[in-house]
């Protein structure tokens, strides 16, 4: 089993080293390996996870990669690399290559004739690598090598259009941004090494509770967190996802929606442990969870990117998974991780199918494309019910799941914001729907004069493909599976005691009144046009400005990096010229000019050599001679 | 009566006059005969001192006698570099020979 999911994780690398090496000139050859990869990808872990599900003892194989003994009081180094195949890293493993391959086919027409194309299939499988890496890792050293391979192929693939300048830009903000995170998470996991001698998941797993410091274990479970933090882009590292969106669409779909960026949720999920033995962090995590996720549906309101609309919309349901994590419950967490993979895998591909058509991001240059696209349009509206979640689609389970949990729990607070976020969920994805699918065309001026059509089969298929999973598969998580098969998602992933799915109309109700109401004045506003949406932001004017301005973030940002970062840069940058260089360079000038000097006593003459040499001999004799003096005469 | 001190003036003397021609002298000649007197002020020594204080050895005049070879060894050897010298540069002025310096 375990052979298994080593070949499927280094499947993608093959295809990566074979289209850099060998068949970067013939482009379809390099789709080809790069989808065949994939596809045995895929299949290998499902038959993982189907096996899992038969049996979930997990499989753990670990071998010894780093070993330096203990030397006198030096405490040893003992680092392992290992595969860990259990429900959890099965079922993401499954959800990346499912993913993962669904992009690849897609891109196959939405990158047709991008002069890049083996490189962009190229960087795919090392993307898809790097994951599926991270998911098999079975220690924290291992899980942060993967994690930084993650965020090289997200850079790699943001600034893809290198030549661009704001995909350049883009991408350099998104590693920079991901730094901060990881260098939190490094110091984090070298804390726990110091503290416990290992990595390893399983071992601290039996030793953290048992650890008597809860002062030491929150500061490390923070400090870990920030990896996350960065990686999922919660506030207030999230400014780099909405930017990530420069790179090629099906890129923000693998990703920066469906995979990489679930990697943090992945992560608090696999170290559950630690986060969950201090309450404290719990509490954060779903705070900062609770307060992006609403944040970032704010912001989403305002927006006229098709693109970053969705990404906002990203950043607002990892906000969902962390706050369901914070909450306590893993499986909540994990759950809409699932659903949240395909429906807005789903979405993104979508609105790549109407960019392709259209090559226009504004959602208000756009209209009426229902009649043109017809599936792309109707698989957008199923994910975005899903998304809004209507009963009985796949958002509604997990987003009920996460409501439940926050109630259960007795953060009330958080689920009310929980339905507020709902509430404004609905609201745009509807308003994003009524402007570009339905409404009045927009005339062929300002579409660019480009007839829009319905995209290849290739990128149609997975489309429908992800549609139909958007619908079913939050059934797993649903009481009723629970009734048919006596298991259900919560009975696989858990942390602690299995939990048993269960409709809670207290919850339900509410949930999906908010939905419906989001979406019922999307349509009022943006469908029947009641009101002029410009009317309603002429009337919120400066509301509308800080929304439309993200709240200022990045501008506040930018001020405080030219202020305190650049200003800090340049103190840096004297002490190190002036003062270390100065003190190096007058050691160096000290030498050579007092060198200089004292050459000059060299003469080349023999006598005055001579004068010297007998003049020390009389003043020796003359000093040995006199007594007054300590010498030494009778 | 002459003594041993006598003799050490003498010898004091002309070491002194053979040092300030070797270390004054601008003509190698001329340093290498204030080298031969220095030399010789101290085979006076020597023998000055054998003879008034341990008359019954002949150590002092032995030494006397290697300090003589010595001197004439390093004669030749100076001489034939004075030579060569000279054959190149035509003067033998000590203090123009300063390639050695720095």
């Amino acid at each position: 089993m375990s052979t298994l999911a080593i070949i499927l994780t280094v499947a993608p690398l093959a295809a990566y080293a074979v289209i850099v090496f060998f068949t970067s000139r013939w482009k379809a050859l390099s789709a080809g390996i790069a989808i065949a990869a994939t596809g045995t990808s895929l299949a290998l872990s499902i038959w993982l996870l189907l096996g899992m599900i038969g049996d979930p003892t997990p499989v753990h194989v670990s071998m010894s990669w780093l070993s330096i003994p203990h030397l006198g009081g030096i405490r040893g180094l003992d680092i392992s690399m290992g595969v860990l195949v259990d429900p959890l890293s099965s079922l993401m493993m499954t959800i990346v290559s499912f993913v993962a391959f669904l992009v690849m086919v897609y891109s196959l027409g939405y990158m047709k004739g991008d002069e890049g194309f083996s490189r962009y299939f190229a960087y795919l499988g090392l993307f898809t690598f790097s994951m599926l890496g991270l998911v098999i890792a079975d220690n924290y050293f291992q899980t942060f090598v993967f994690w930084e391979l993650v965020g090289l192929s997200s850079y790699l693939l943001i600034g893809f259009w290198r030549l661009k300048d704001s995909a350049a830009e883009a991408s350099k903000k998104a590693f920079v941004t991901n730094r901060w995170g990881d260098f939190g998470f490094l110091v984090g996991i070298l804390l726990l090494f110091t503290i416990f001698g290992t990595f390893d998941f399983a071992v601290l797993a039996k030793e953290i509770p048992a650890y008597e410091h809860l002062g030491l274990i929150a500061l490390i479970a923070v400090l870990v967190f920030t990896g996350p933090m960065g990686k999922s882009a919660q506030v207030p590292f999230h400014v780099w996802l909405p930017d990530a969106m420069e790179g090629p669409t099906p890129v923000s779909a693998l990703i920066h929606a469906a995979t990489m960026v679930a990697a943090g949720v992945y992560l608090v999920a696999r170290g559950f442990v630690l986060f969950q033995s201090v309450p404290q962090v719990m509490e954060l995590i779903a705070w900062i969870g609770g307060f992006t996720a609403i944040f970032a549906a704010l912001i989403a309101l305002v927006q006229r990117d098709i693109k970053r609309i969705l990404a906002y919309s990203t950043l607002s349901q990892l906000g969902y998974m962390f706050l369901a994590l914070g909450a306590g419950s893993m499986s909540a967490g994990m759950f809409h991780l699932t659903t949240h993979a395909f429906f807005k895998a789903l979405l993104f591909l979508g609105a790549g199918s109407v960019i392709h058509a259209l090559h226009e991001q504004d959602i208000f240059r756009m209209g009426g494309l229902s009649k043109k696209m017809p599936v792309t349009t109707w698989t957008f509206v199923i994910g975005s019910l899903s998304l809004a979640g209507l009963f009985p689609l796949a958002g509604f389970w997990s987003k009920d799941e996460i409501l439940l949990v926050a109630l259960r729990e007795g953060q009330t607070a958080l689920f009310v914001i929980g339905l507020v976020t709902a509430f404004l969920t609905a609201f745009y994805m509807f308003r994003l729907i009524f402007t570009v699918f339905f409404g009045e065309p927009v005339p062929a001026e300002h579409g660019h004069g480009h007839q829009a059509h319905e995209s290849p089969v290739s990128m149609t298929g997975p489309l429908v493909l992800l549609a139909l999973l958007s619908v079913v598969a939050g059934l797993v998580g649903s009481p009723w599976w629970q009734a048919w098969f006596g298991s259900s998602f919560g009975s696989f992933i858990f942390f602690g005691e299995p939990e048993a799915p269960h409709l809670d109309l207290a919850v339900a109700l509410p949930a999906t009144i908010v939905a419906v109401l989001g979406i019922g004045i999307a349509w009022l506003v943006y469908g029947k046009k009641l009101v002029r949406h410009e009317a309603l932001a002429e009337r919120f004017r400066p509301l509308h400005t800080l929304l439309l301005n993200k709240f200022y973030i990045d501008e506040f940002y930018a001020l405080v990096f030219k202020w305190v970062m650049m200003l800090g840069g340049r103190v840096f940058d004297w002490f190190d010229h002036r003062v270390i260089d100065g003190t190096f360079d007058g050691l160096g000038s000290a030498t050579r000019t007092s060198g200089g000097k004292l050459r000059l006593l060299q003469t080349g003459r023999l006598q005055s050599y001579a004068l010297v040499l007998f003049g020390a001999v009389a003043v020796a004799v003359v000093l040995v001679s006199t007594n007054l003096i300590g010498g030494f005469a009778k | 009566m002459i003594g041993l001190t006598h003799y050490l003036i003498l010898a004091a003397l002309l070491f002194s006059i053979g040092l300030l021609g070797a270390i004054a002298k601008r003509n190698a000649i001329s340093v290498f005969m204030g080298i031969e007197l220095m030399l010789n002020s101290v085979n006076i020594n020597f023998v000055a001192f054998n003879h008034f204080l341990h008359p019954q050895f002949l150590a002092g005049q032995a030494f006397a006698i290697f300090v003589i070879v010595v001197a004439a060894a390093e004669v030749s050897v100076g001489l034939a570099i004075i030579l060569a010298l000279y054959r190149r540069r035509a003067n033998t002025g000590v203090d123009e020979l300063d390639l050695l310096k720095w």
